[in-house]
């Protein structure tokens, strides 16, 4: 086992349960156990693009301290910082980017937080649970797959904050693979929905309920022409727009078609056999479809 | 090159304009002069139908330093989804131009978001960086 910092960030712990805990089981499964960070605090969502704000990489910077504390004690042996969540991934890596481009910034941080047990030295490496899986190889995954989603038609879809802008991409900002190599390997079949790079409306949800719900229409039905069963997300926020913002879509456009999306990491613990039952809550139920493959998959063993 | 056509297509800012189109400068930390208004901005941008103006209108205001920009509604639809930033050819990021503008109006108290009206019914199902990401970029 090489365990490993993990951020799981505030949405995990609450909304989005079912992503943290079937990226711990699937990551304990492939060898990686995930030492959730003491203490950590919300990153602030979304990275504050103006130059004077200095006090908005506060938050951020706390938490990467606290990878450093982490660090120092024999509870980690890959010292990287695994984060599930896209856009606490975005947020803690510019932040650290900046950090290390301005030696003044991170000073003057250093500075402000001078109750904290360490400065921030600026060497902190991030990385995304995708990233990781891309380490340990589809190959790997595919050998561990205990039951192959043979016939399920799988839409990724990828959003905002893990490809752009480019300095945090984990991938070819226009054209990824990542989601769709490891669902290959475990067996599924990939259809390419060509609206997965767009935007869901992030968090205009709030306020502009009926604007999310047509970028929603038209990435749904992107995945509904090309024939999909199920699309997977690696960010809580898309998840939540994409899902529960089908209520709207389907509400003002008759021919909407209802399609369940769930996390990556919830199919492949379904292909590694290690569970179902991971809970969230839906709009779309994942369940129906999820258990008649199940019972399929079972049924023909 | 000929002087007198260069005098011609010379645009010469007034000094209030000059101020606010080098103050969307410093907060934004871009360089909006670089902008040709290619339309690559607005023709990527997902949110784009919504807007009243285009994301190049937007830059165009900036760098004119017109201030009408600020009653503009484009800003406040921009998610920062940096469709525009990955594909501006120029090396503009205009998400963060629309930032520096957000950042004017609230740091004027101006805030977009009343909280009051999220109803407990959409309370109880948000996620919390739905909430958080709004609070931050609506409010000051």
């Amino acid at each position: 086992m090489t365990r490993m910092p993990y951020y799981p960030g505030c949405t995990l712990k609450t909304k989005a349960q079912n992503y943290d805990l079937s990226t711990r089981a699937v990551f304990r499964e492939l060898g990686i156990d995930l030492v959730e960070l003491p203490r950590w605090n919300c990153c602030g969502a979304v990275f504050s693009l103006v130059t004077d704000d200095l006090l908005r990489q506060v938050a951020p910077i706390t938490n990467l301290i606290r990878v450093q504390e982490l660090q120092g004690t024999d509870s980690v042996d890959d010292p990287r910082l695994v984060v599930p969540c896209a856009m606490c991934f975005n947020v803690l890596k510019r932040a650290n980017a900046r950090m290390k481009d301005n030696p003044e910034d991170l000073k003057k941080i250093n500075d402000f937080l001078y109750l904290e047990s360490q400065p921030y030295r600026g060497e902190v490496q991030i990385i995304h649970t995708l990233e990781l899986l891309k380490e340990i190889s589809a190959k790997r995954i595919k050998e561990q797959v205990k039951f192959p989603l043979l016939g399920l038609k799988v839409s990724p879809y990828y959003g905002c904050n893990l490809l752009r802008p480019k300095d945090v991409a984990i991938d070819n900002p226009e054209n990824p693979t990542l989601l769709e190599d490891f669902t290959q390997a475990l067996g599924a079949e990939v259809v390419f929905n060509n609206r997965r790079l767009r935007c869901c409306g992030s968090y205009q949800t709030v306020s502009e309920k009926g604007l999310v719900a047509d970028l929603v229409y038209d990435i749904i039905m992107g995945a509904a022409r090309a024939g999909a069963d199920l699309i997977i997300t690696a960010c809580p926020l898309c998840s939540f727009n994409l899902d529960w913002r089908q209520k709207e879509a389907m509400e003002a456009h008759s021919d909407h078609k209802l399609i369940p999306v769930i996390y990556y990491t919830e199919l492949m613990a379904l292909a590694l056999g290690i569970g179902n039952g991971f809970g969230g809550e839906h709009f779309v139920d994942p369940q129906p479809l999820l258990q008649k493959f199940l019972e399929k998959e079972k049924g023909g063993i | 090159m000929n002087e007198r056509f260069l005098r011609i297509k010379r645009i010469v800012l007034g000094p209030r304009n000059r101020e606010f189109s080098k103050k969307v400068e410093e907060l934004s930390g871009e360089t909006v002069n670089l902008c040709e208004q290619c339309g690559t901005c607005s023709g990527s941008c997902p949110m784009v139908g919504e807007m009243d103006i285009t994301p190049s209108f937007m830059m165009r205001m900036v760098q004119l330093g017109e201030e009408e920009v600020l009653e503009s509604k484009t800003f406040w639809i921009c998610a920062s989804c940096y469709t525009c930033s990955v594909r501006c050819p120029r090396g503009i990021d205009p998400a963060k131009v629309a930032e520096a503008l957000r950042q004017i109006k609230l740091r004027a108290a101006l805030d977009f978001l009343d909280i009051s009206k999220i109803t407990e019914e959409e309370a109880k199902i948000l996620p919390q960086i739905a909430l958080v990401a709004a609070l931050r970029k609506f409010t000051g």
